[in-house]
This record gives C-alpha cells, sequence and structure tokens, in this order.
C-alpha cells in the first residue's frame, strides 16, 4: 500500500476518534454545568476542557472571558480551531476523500455524510438549545464510522492503519482527559495531607468521578466490574490499566501493538519494541505504584511515550512528520 | 427557419422508431414521479460523492467549491446500425491519430509528402521535441481518446454526425458515463427490463486491458497506477473511480520517485516498482527537470526512463499534436494517407485563421461562426458568433487580428437536440456525444459514451463547467 494512503487512513480515524473524545468531554462538563455548583467552578470546568486539547492559549488571545457558550462554540464549529468537531470532522472526511478508492462504499459514505450532516445541524439549527443531542450525534457518528469499518473492510494493512489510527488517538485523549480531571483534585486525593473527609466532599466527589467515568461511558462498567463505591484510585485503575475497558490506556495500547505486528516491515522494529514495552508496563503495572509516583508524572510520561509511538510510526510506514 | 434535428422526435407529431418504446413509458409517468426521482438522484450522488471541483470558486469557509454535474432523467438513445456505423469510423480515426503522432515523431512522412505544413508541426507548442525517435510499445501513443461527436441538421430535416473535436491528452468524463447507467438502473429498473440496452459496465476491465498490453515489453505481470494531480483536480473523482474499479494503487507525484532508471512507488512496505502509469496530469506536469520546474504534480526524472523505455504512460507525451484545433483539419487526409480507407466520420468544416482566405472570410463572418481557440479546452476562449453580443463580438475581433493564427473557426452547426427534463417540464435541449476509445494491442470501445446537455434554453455549450450536464447514453442491442 501507497504510504501516503497509509498516511491518509491513518488520520481519517484519529480525526473521527478526537471528534469523538472532544464531543464526551463537552457534553460531561456540559451535564456538570446543569448541576448546583459555584461560578468559580464551572469555569474551573471549562478551562480544563480547553487545557486538555492545549488550547487555552489560542481561546485567551481571540476570546478573552471563559464562558460556557464560548467554549462550546469554539469547541464545535470554529473553523478556525483546529481541534473543533467541525475541524476533525472536516479533516476526517477529507482524509477519507484523498483515499475513498481504499475504502469500502459504506465507509466512505459514513464518512462524507457524517461531515454533509454536521454542517447542516451547525447551519440550520442553534445546537445550545440542546447541546447533548449533538454530542450524542457525534459519538453515534463516531460508532458508526468504526463499525462500518469493521463490519465491511477486509482485514489487510488498510484495516490495520485505521485501527491503529483510532486507538492511538484514544489512549492520547483518555490520558488527558484523566490528566486534567485528576489534576484538578489531585491535592485533595493524592497529595500530602489528602483524606480531608468534608461533608461537602462526599457528594462532590461522587459528581466528579462519575462525570469522568461518563464522558468514558464507564459509569455503568464501573459499577459492574468493582460493584462498590465510587472511589478515585479504581476510577484511574478503572481507565489506566484494565485491559476489559475498551477506552483504558491499556486496551488501547493494546490494539495498537496487535496491529502494528500485522503491518510490521523492515525498518519498523524498534517502533514496535516501544510500543510493546508500553504494553507491559500497563499490563503488569499497579495503580499504587503508579499513584505513588503522582498520577500527573506518569500521565505526562505516558503522553510522551504515545507522541513518540505516533512519530515512530510515521517515519517508518506513513508520510514522515516534518521536523 | 434554421433547420434542426431532435432525437426523438421525427417531426411534432411522430417519435422516431428507437424511441417509441421510451416515449410511451415516459408518457405514463407523472410529472412529480420524475420530480422525485431527479431529487433522490441528486441526493445518491451527493452522498457518494460524485462531484467536480470548480476552479477558482469558494465556499464561504475558504474551501472549493464541489458541485454536482446535473443528471438529466432522459436518456439519449443510438440505434444499433447508427452505433455500429460510429464505432467503425471512431476506431479508423483513432487509429489513424496514433499513425499520425508516431510518423511526426520519427520519419515525418506526412510532412514530406505535403499534406500537413511543416511549420504547424514544428511551430506547435504541442510539439514535444523531446519524443523524437522514441519508439513506445506497439506504437501506440493515445490508448485512451475522447471523440467529441454531434449530430447536426441538414437543410432536408435529417441529421449527419460530425466529429467535433479529438481528445488525446487526458480526456475525461467516463466516470460519469458509468456512474449515469447506475443511477439509471436503480431509478428506473423497468426501463431496462423493457429494452434491451447495451451494457458499459465493463469499461474498466477493457481499461486495465489496455493498460497492461502497452506495459514495457521487458514486464510480464506489469505494476499499472493512475497517476493524479490530488484530490482537489476537478476530475479528482475520476482518477480515484478509475484506479478503484481496476483495483490499482491511485498514485500523486509525490509517491513517486526514480531511481537507476525505474520509477517506483513509495509504499509501506517499502519502494516498489511502477510499469505503467494512467496519468491524469498535463505534459508540462509531469517531470520537473524536463518540463515546468514549478510542478510539484510529477516526477523528477520520469521523463528519462520514459524514453529509456522502462515506464509506459498513458496517453505518451506530445499526443496534443494531434488533437490540436489546428491539426483537426487535417484528419480525413490522415485517414487516407495512413490507412488508405475513406473516412468514415466527417469533419466538421473548418477555417484556418492562419490561412489570409480564411482569416478575411472569418472577420466578415464573425456574427456567424463560432471561433474557438487553438489551445482552448472546456469551453473557454470561444466565440459562438449567433450568442454573442456585438460587444463580445468587436473584443473577440480585436483578439483575432492581434493573433490570427491562434483560431480556426467553423459554422455554427445546429446540434441536434434530446428531449430534457427540465424546471418546465420536458424540454429539447442541445447535446453532444463523447465516446472513449481504448487503442493497445486493439482498438475496443464500450458501446455509446458521455452524452453531454446544454440545459440552458438555446445553449450549444454543453461542458461542465459551463451549466451544462450529463445523460445516460442507451445504444439498443440489435
Amino acid at each position: 500500500m501507497l504510504s501516503r494512503t497509509a498516511d491518509h487512513l491513518f488520520w481519517m480515524s484519529r480525526y473521527m476518534e478526537r471528534a469523538e473524545n472532544t464531543a464526551r468531554m463537552l457534553d460531561v462538563n456540559y451535564q456538570t454545568s446543569l448541576l448546583p455548583q459555584s461560578a468559580d467552578a464551572a469555569e474551573k470546568g471549562w478551562k480544563g476542557l480547553l487545557s486538555i486539547s492545549e488550547l487555552s492559549g489560542d481561546f485567551a488571545t481571540r476570546f478573552g472571558q471563559v464562558s460556557a457558550r464560548s467554549v462550546m462554540d469554539y469547541m464545535v464549529a470554529d473553523a478556525a480551531n483546529p481541534s473543533s468537531i467541525r475541524s476533525c470532522l472536516m479533516a476526517a472526511r477529507e482524509n477519507a476523500r484523498a483515499v475513498r478508492g481504499k475504502l469500502t462504499t459504506e465507509v466512505w459514505e459514513t464518512q462524507n455524510q457524517t461531515w454533509l450532516e454536521f454542517q447542516r445541524m451547525v447551519a440550520t439549527n442553534d445546537f445550545h438549545k440542546d447541546p447533548s443531542a449533538l454530542f450524542e450525534w457525534v459519538k453515534f457518528r463516531s460508532h458508526l464510522s468504526r463499525g462500518v469499518t469493521v463490519g465491511t473492510m477486509l482485514q489487510d494493512e488498510a484495516f490495520h492503519f485505521i485501527r491503529i489510527g483510532s486507538f492511538l488517538e484514544r489512549a492520547d485523549n483518555t490520558a488527558r482527559l484523566l490528566d486534567v480531571k485528576f489534576h484538578a483534585v489531585e491535592s485533595e486525593f493524592f497529595g500530602p495531607g489528602n483524606g480531608g473527609g468534608r461533608a461537602r466532599d462526599i457528594e462532590f466527589d461522587f459528581y466528579h468521578w462519575s462525570a469522568i467515568l461518563r464522558s468514558v461511558s464507564g459509569f455503568e462498567v464501573y459499577r459492574k466490574a468493582y460493584r462498590n463505591v465510587i472511589r478515585p484510585e479504581k476510577v484511574a485503575e478503572l481507565l489506566i490499566l484494565r485491559q476489559d475497558m475498551p477506552r483504558s490506556l491499556a486496551a488501547c495500547i493494546h490494539e495498537v501493538v496487535g496491529n502494528l505486528r500485522r503491518v510490521a516491515n523492515e525498518q519498523s522494529g524498534e517502533t514496535l519494541r516501544k510500543a510493546g514495552r508500553l504494553m507491559a508496563d500497563l499490563e503488569y503495572g499497579r495503580i499504587d505504584e503508579i499513584l505513588a509516583t503522582g498520577l500527573h508524572a506518569y500521565l505526562t510520561q505516558f503522553l510522551e511515550r504515545v507522541a513518540t509511538l505516533g512519530v515512530g510510526i510515521s517515519r517508518d510506514f506513513l508520510v514522515p512528520v516534518e521536523a | 427557419m434554421k433547420p434542426s434535428f431532435d432525437e426523438m422526435q421525427a417531426d411534432a407529431t411522430t417519435v422516431r422508431e428507437h424511441y417509441r418504446g421510451y416515449e410511451e413509458w415516459l408518457a405514463r409517468q407523472p410529472r412529480d414521479v420524475m420530480t422525485s426521482r431527479r431529487e433522490e438522484a441528486e441526493v445518491i450522488f451527493r452522498r457518494v460523492g460524485i462531484t467536480f471541483a470548480v476552479y477558482g470558486a469558494k465556499d464561504e469557509d475558504g474551501s472549493g467549491t464541489e458541485r454536482l454535474i446535473p443528471f438529466d432523467l432522459i436518456p439519449r438513445v443510438i440505434p444499433a446500425h447508427e452505433w455500429a456505423e460510429m464505432e467503425k469510423g471512431l476506431a479508423q480515426r483513432v487509429t489513424a491519430l496514433n499513425r499520425f503522432i508516431h510518423d511526426v515523431y520519427h520519419d515525418q512522412e506526412i510532412i514530406r509528402a505535403g499534406l500537413v505544413p511543416a511549420e504547424q508541426i514544428f511551430e506547435n507548442a504541442q510539439f514535444r521535441p523531446e519524443m523524437m525517435g522514441v519508439d513506445v510499445p506497439g506504437g501506440v501513443y493515445s490508448h485512451i481518446s475522447g471523440i467529441d461527436i454531434v449530430r447536426a441538421a441538414n437543410p432536408d430535416g435529417s441529421g449527419s454526425y460530425y466529429v467535433l473535436e479529438d481528445n488525446l491528452r487526458v480526456p475525461s468524463g467516463v466516470s460519469y458515463m458509468l456512474e449515469n447507467r447506475k443511477m439509471m438502473m436503480r431509478l428506473f429498473p423497468e426501463l431496462f427490463s423493457q429494452h434491451r440496452v447495451e451494457p458499459v459496465a465493463h469499461y474498466p476491465d477493457l481499461l486495465l486491458e489496455t493498460l497492461r498490453a502497452v506495459a514495457p515489453a521487458s514486464v510480464n505481470d506489469p505494476t499499472v497506477v493512475v497517476l493524479t494531480p490530488g484530490m482537489y483536480n476537478s476530475a479528482y473523482f475520476e482518477h480515484a473511480f478509475l484506479a478503484q474499479q481496476m483495483g490499482v494503487e491511485l498514485v500523486e507525484g509525490q509517491d513517486l520517485f526514480v531511481k537507476d532508471n525505474f520509477v517506483y512507488m513509495r509504499t509501506t512496505q517499502g519502494p516498489k516498482r511502477v510499469d505503467v502509469i494512467y496519468r491524469r496530469v498535463d505534459d508540462d506536469f509531469l517531470d520537473p527537470l524536463a518540463f515546468r520546474p514549478d510542478s510539484t504534480l510529477g516526477c523528477a526524472g520520469l521523463l528519462g526512463v520514459y524514453r529509456a523505455g522502462n515506464v509506459t504512460l498513458s496517453n505518451a507525451i506530445g499526443t496534443g499534436i494531434a488533437d490540436d484545433k489546428s491539426i483537426y483539419p487535417y484528419v480525413p487526409k490522415m485517414v487516407e494517407f495512413y490507412l488508405g480507407e475513406k473516412p468514415i466520420l466527417n469533419n466538421v468544416p473548418t477555417y484556418l485563421c492562419r490561412e489570409p482566405g480564411d482569416l478575411k472570410y472569418v472577420l466578415d463572418h464573425l456574427g456567424e461562426l463560432v471561433v474557438k481557440e487553438v489551445h482552448g479546452a472546456g469551453g473557454y476562449g470561444m466565440l459562438v458568433g449567433p450568442a454573442a453580443t456585438k460587444a463580445e463580438i468587436a473584443d473577440f475581433r480585436k483578439a483575432l487580428e492581434a493573433n490570427p493564427a491562434g483560431y480556426i473557426a467553423q459554422p455554427t452547426l445546429s446540434l441536434s437536440t434530446c428531449p430534457t427534463f427540465v424546471d418546465s417540464g420536458i424540454a429539447p435541449r442541445h447535446i453532444d456525444l463523447r465516446p472513449f476509445v481504448l487503442s493497445g494491442k486493439k482498438v475496443q470501445m464500450v458501446p455509446g459514451g458521455l452524452t453531454r446537455v446544454a440545459l440552458k434554453e438555446g445553449s450549444l455549450v454543453v461542458n461542465s463547467s459551463q451549466g451544462g450536464g450529463t445523460k445516460d447514453t442507451w445504444v439498443l442491442e440489435a
């Protein structure tokens, strides 16, 4: 397969996954903002969302004050924001268009229709009336896009590069989400002098952690897996180490490694080694160790390793990223 | 009154024999059913992404405009005996054109015989001196030829086919021929059970067979690719479509590189040799080392590999010398000269403005003639005298006087019309036809071609960039 083709396929699925994760984060922030909370806490939530995507600076320069409406506009429909849902869906579709011949008709038409419908929805409806409906729709289109890929495509190289793109992006997004959400409250839970146990916190905790879980469709999964009250270290364990949780870091890296093995070529040995090592760290890691080193440090390092993998994959198979 | 020829109606009350079945069916269709079918077609075309990019036009968000080529529901029907004759004529014409190109780049017998003036060749921008003495597989240069044919009314009310133009560089439109048929079969399956319409869906197979047949002789199992300028090219859909249908790679210039006098493409498993390039990139952009140095669409060093016979380009470099409008008038002579046969297809009588006598006639009759730029394409740079304003004629006169050799002129043909479903109902609109002729080991084509229709009332310009649409083309089985 042409390197450029593999590159388009990889980025097609990355952008689709990114659109989904952005919708998930916006949705959970929006849902949380409907709960009774201080204006300060609400603003903190939206700021956190911007920092997950490393967009705080750009947003501040262009819009200044953070508000629910302005952040949603910026993250949903802003053409100048490369991480907005709009930009991601357009990029996914443009990448698909460039290699439509390598996709099944169903995959291409799904990507194309997602983009066409999104434009229509944003142009004709005021999505602020019911933002959750739009976010649900984006998630649904992403599910559909993955499903139609698995359900119709030959399991050849094209398929493997699409899968690598999805899971590498998801690993990145889940790690960022964890980092921001835990960071916001880290001092209270994992830092020195934790376990304050004020009455307010019990309620706050429940909503904070359940919001994270919901954003990765993990609330019911948590209940099923742990049959227990929601505790932050268990949330972290579920989203980092549990291989049976489809959005966990371990599950994502496991998929990346499996698909990388299938496309291995003469020069990809080192990239595969790094990916395998990352997988082993997750497979044999323990949450108490991770928390002891510090979650933020751990996730920062994880994101760096994922970025290195991305560069390695580009260099070995795709169109090398310009230095 | 000017003579006119309608493909369906022999006169106001008589439907031509080959249209009778269709006309009876059409008369039974309620208008709202046809309207909803047309909407259905539009939705499907857009979802499938059968669009073309309009150069220069931008959406409000700054991305290029993608438009649908309007698709008309009423097919253009050609009876079997007419197609049989046309097919023979097309094969003959394309064979002669290929012989001509070979001759131009080798012994130039036709010049020595005094049939084509030497300066028409050597001073022509489409002449590629790089091709002198280069042997291409089978001596075939134009593997894919799009021959534009119109039917014009004779004074007695009958019609005759004429070749309006040969397209031997990178003719496009064949994907619309195929998609239009698919659409018609989807919208009106019952029509195809009632009519015996010659199928066209095997075109990609014939194309692949042709491309494999012209691979360098030393290659057993040639690797064929389609070279596209990229997704912002107006015909990108077609490039991707043909590559997919043939099951070959769709490459861009950046995917190719030259090493040790062979062409390779970059793949996820390392370099892979390429033997045949069906290129949809103009000569000028093929190799920045040989032609335009600013081109990023081609592959540096390609010409050298090509001249060494290690890769086949389809079509060959330099075919433009034979489809130039200033060469067109000589094609009937080529048929006689190379094949010793009488041309089956007619040329439109043509005035060469480079000839002082012809120029004078053209200047005196600008209001009646169609004047075309010799190197123009896509319906740009032409004057349709009877439809032009005084100011347009005056402007064109200046351009023509400044550079007579850049223009040819032809009488305004009264192009045949075909019933077309337009906003006001069913009305006659002018049409042409572009069959696609494939030349490899043998010359072959699928029955019919792409019918283009000028959707504006009275308009003779069928180009999609200027408000033209397309129709399905039916050749009825004998």
